[in-house]
């Protein structure tokens, strides 16, 4: 008997040890989570990130730079019409995000408060969520086209002679961008601002500030952080425009994206290869431009907004 | 913390009521109703054009009809095409549940070595873009034969349904006091019980939002979707793209008529959800996060 316990004492103690850690069977209940993340996310993107660096044989990566594990790359950078995906896609994807958080600033500003119909306006301003790209698309098309109402309109009230150009070019993929984005970045900048105690705006107005120095001073400030999220999270879905840019863009040229180009490898040219490198490429660059904003994120204030809590 | 279902608990503004505006406000309204007035418009030129007989130029269609939907509906087998979705819908909320609510607790309860790795992990598929994973997610699907049916169009679209789920999940369970488990442990309730009788309730609403969002966001999913399907497990985002992609042979009324559909479908959805969730509530718990 006196041998049972000298042998379960340390079996004991490191148990306690490791749950003074954290480190008990609750951690078990992230076992599924963890294998269907690493299974399911990892092991896909380590496995495109090798296959990246395996040129397939006979695929024009192969054919002008050899099997080299940089042969894919170097066609990327060395071909303009890959290469220039990744200015296309940024040109399309940047000013579109900073718009649609631009433009939710004020209107969420007026909106923080309590009045009657906010949950109509906001339900109705949330809408454009259900569009999806397709009807957007078509809608789009149909409205802004030549023959379209927008077009009958500007005719007949004499601002323009002949139907503007609006779809099948830049302008129609960012329009798109707009009515799919913006409602998402509206949504996440009220509730930001609504986390915003408003009583330090009553606190600075007693003082004597006037709206814009309250804005520019406290409200801006408290709300900057929230925007920077906001903004990245409008730049991913800006980012990966697929649908509208073959849509209502111009494919073949003027709004050719990155994500074309990795569609068009993997599933017109089956070369998986060339597809696993534009889509690590893609994620690289996006997560370059997200790096940066964050980094500007790290340096504002970030302390409690007072709001709820 | 607020629970996600509350009503928001904000200090109310006491502005007295104003009739006139001042010019700030006109702006910011007048832009409201612009965005309102181009939506409706790109909206109800879909919705006319689905009805209409014929539309070359001219203000309005020749005449009506509601001819397209049932064409729609039965050229592109519409009825399999809603069971799909139906189906990987219903299977990528459950199984997301399953699976991200415990993580979720695990995450809320416990503080361990590398869980911030772990967050990241978790929060990696929600902020890359989907084609940027999807495209080796889908060569990895096909090397395994899954690609193509619809148990590798489920798993595509649990990728990144699972890290939503715990997203949202996390700062709910956060907000529900340990005390009330350790007071049932107290009165000798095991693990089991505790889960079962103790937390599933509490945790009922919040796993009803996060079931919803998934659920909508599921629907809408294009991408991974896309690069997915086959032939006969294609959700009906993906058979909309199609039917556009092959609008030459169709009639570009289908194409309407079936977009339509697919935005009363999402619209009900939407109303439903909104009904449960308060969008701006769920949004600032996610912010406290980090």
């Amino acid at each position: 008997m006196a041998a049972a316990p000298a042998v379960a004492r340390p079996r004991i103690s490191l148990r306690h040890r490791l749950a003074e850690r954290g480190i008990d069977r609750t951690l078990l209940l992230l076992l599924p989570a963890v294998v269907f993340v690493v299974a399911l996310f990892i092991y896909p993107f380590v496995y495109g990130l090798q296959l990246s660096f395996q040129p397939q044989a006979g695929s024009d990566a192969a054919n002008k730079y050899g099997t080299g594990p940089f042969a894919t790359y170097r066609l990327f950078f060395a071909d303009p019409y890959l290469r220039n995906t990744i200015w296309t896609t940024l040109k399309i994807g940047l000013p579109a995000a900073l718009f649609n958080v631009l433009a939710s600033v004020p209107i969420a500003y007026r909106m923080r408060g309590r009045f009657r119909g906010k949950r109509a306006v906001t339900t109705i301003l949330v809408v454009p969520i259900t569009l999806g790209t397709v009807l957007t698309a078509e809608g789009l098309l149909a409205f802004m086209g030549p023959t379209g109402w927008l077009n009958r309109i500007l005719l007949d009230v004499g601002i323009v002679d002949h139907p503007v150009r609006l779809t099948h070019n830049y302008w129609g993929v960012v329009f798109s961008l707009t009515i799919t984005g913006f409602p998402f970045a509206f949504l996440l900048t009220l509730s930001y601002l609504t986390g915003i105690d408003p009583t330090l705006e009553r606190a600075a107005s007693t003082l004597g500030a006037g709206w814009w120095q309250r804005f520019r001073h406290i409200t801006l400030p408290l709300l900057a952080p929230g925007l920077a999220i906001t903004f990245c999270l409008s730049f991913v879905l800006a980012f990966s425009v697929f649908p509208s840019a073959i849509m209502v863009g111009e494919p073949a040229r003027q709004t050719r994206v990155i994500s074309i180009a990795a569609f068009h490898a993997a599933f017109e040219q089956y070369d998986y290869s060339m597809a696993s490198a534009i889509a690590m490429i893609m994620g690289a660059v996006e997560l370059v431009v997200i790096g940066l904003v964050l980094a500007w994120r790290a340096r504002l204030y970030k302390g409690a907004t007072g709001g709820k809590g | 913390m607020t629970a996600v279902m509350e009503a928001p608990p904000t200090a109310e503004e006491k502005t007295p009521r104003r009739v006139a505006m001042r010019p700030g406000a006109w702006i910011v309204w007048g832009s409201v109703a612009f965005f309102l007035l181009i939506l409706l418009g790109v909206v109800s030129s879909v919705v006319v054009n689905s009805f209409g007989r014929k539309w070359f130029g001219g203000w309005l269609p020749k005449g009506w009809t509601t001819h397209w939907y049932g064409a729609t509906w039965k050229e592109f087998d519409l009825g399999g095409v809603l069971t799909v979705t139906l189906e990987v819908a219903l299977a990528v909320v459950v199984v997301s549940v399953l699976v991200g609510v415990p993580a979720a607790y695990a995450l809320a309860r416990r503080n361990f070595p590398g869980k911030r790795v772990l967050m990241v992990a978790f929060l990696l598929p929600i902020l890359i873009p989907p084609i940027t994973y999807g495209v080796p997610l889908a060569t990895v699907l096909y090397k395994f034969h899954l690609a193509g049916r619809l148990s590798g169009v489920i798993l595509a679209n649990l990728v990144p349904a699972v890290p939503f789920v715990i997203l949202v999940m996390t700062p709910f369970i956060e907000q529900i006091d340990p005390k009330i488990e350790a007071a049932a442990r107290m009165c000798g309730a095991r693990t089991r019980v505790i889960f079962t009788r103790i937390l599933g309730p509490l945790l009922l609403p919040g796993m009803l939002a996060a079931a919803i969002l998934v659920l909508v966001r599921t629907v809408g999913m294009f991408e991974l979707t896309f690069l997915t399907a086959g032939a006969d497990s294609q959700t009906l985002v993906v058979a909309l793209y199609y039917s556009v992609s092959a609008s030459g042979i169709r009639a570009q009324q289908e194409t309407d008529a079936m977009a339509v559909i697919y935005t009363l479908s999402m619209l009900v959805l939407l109303v439903a959800a909104l009904r449960f969730v308060n969008p701006t509530q769920l949004v600032t718990q996610i912010k406290e996060r980090d």
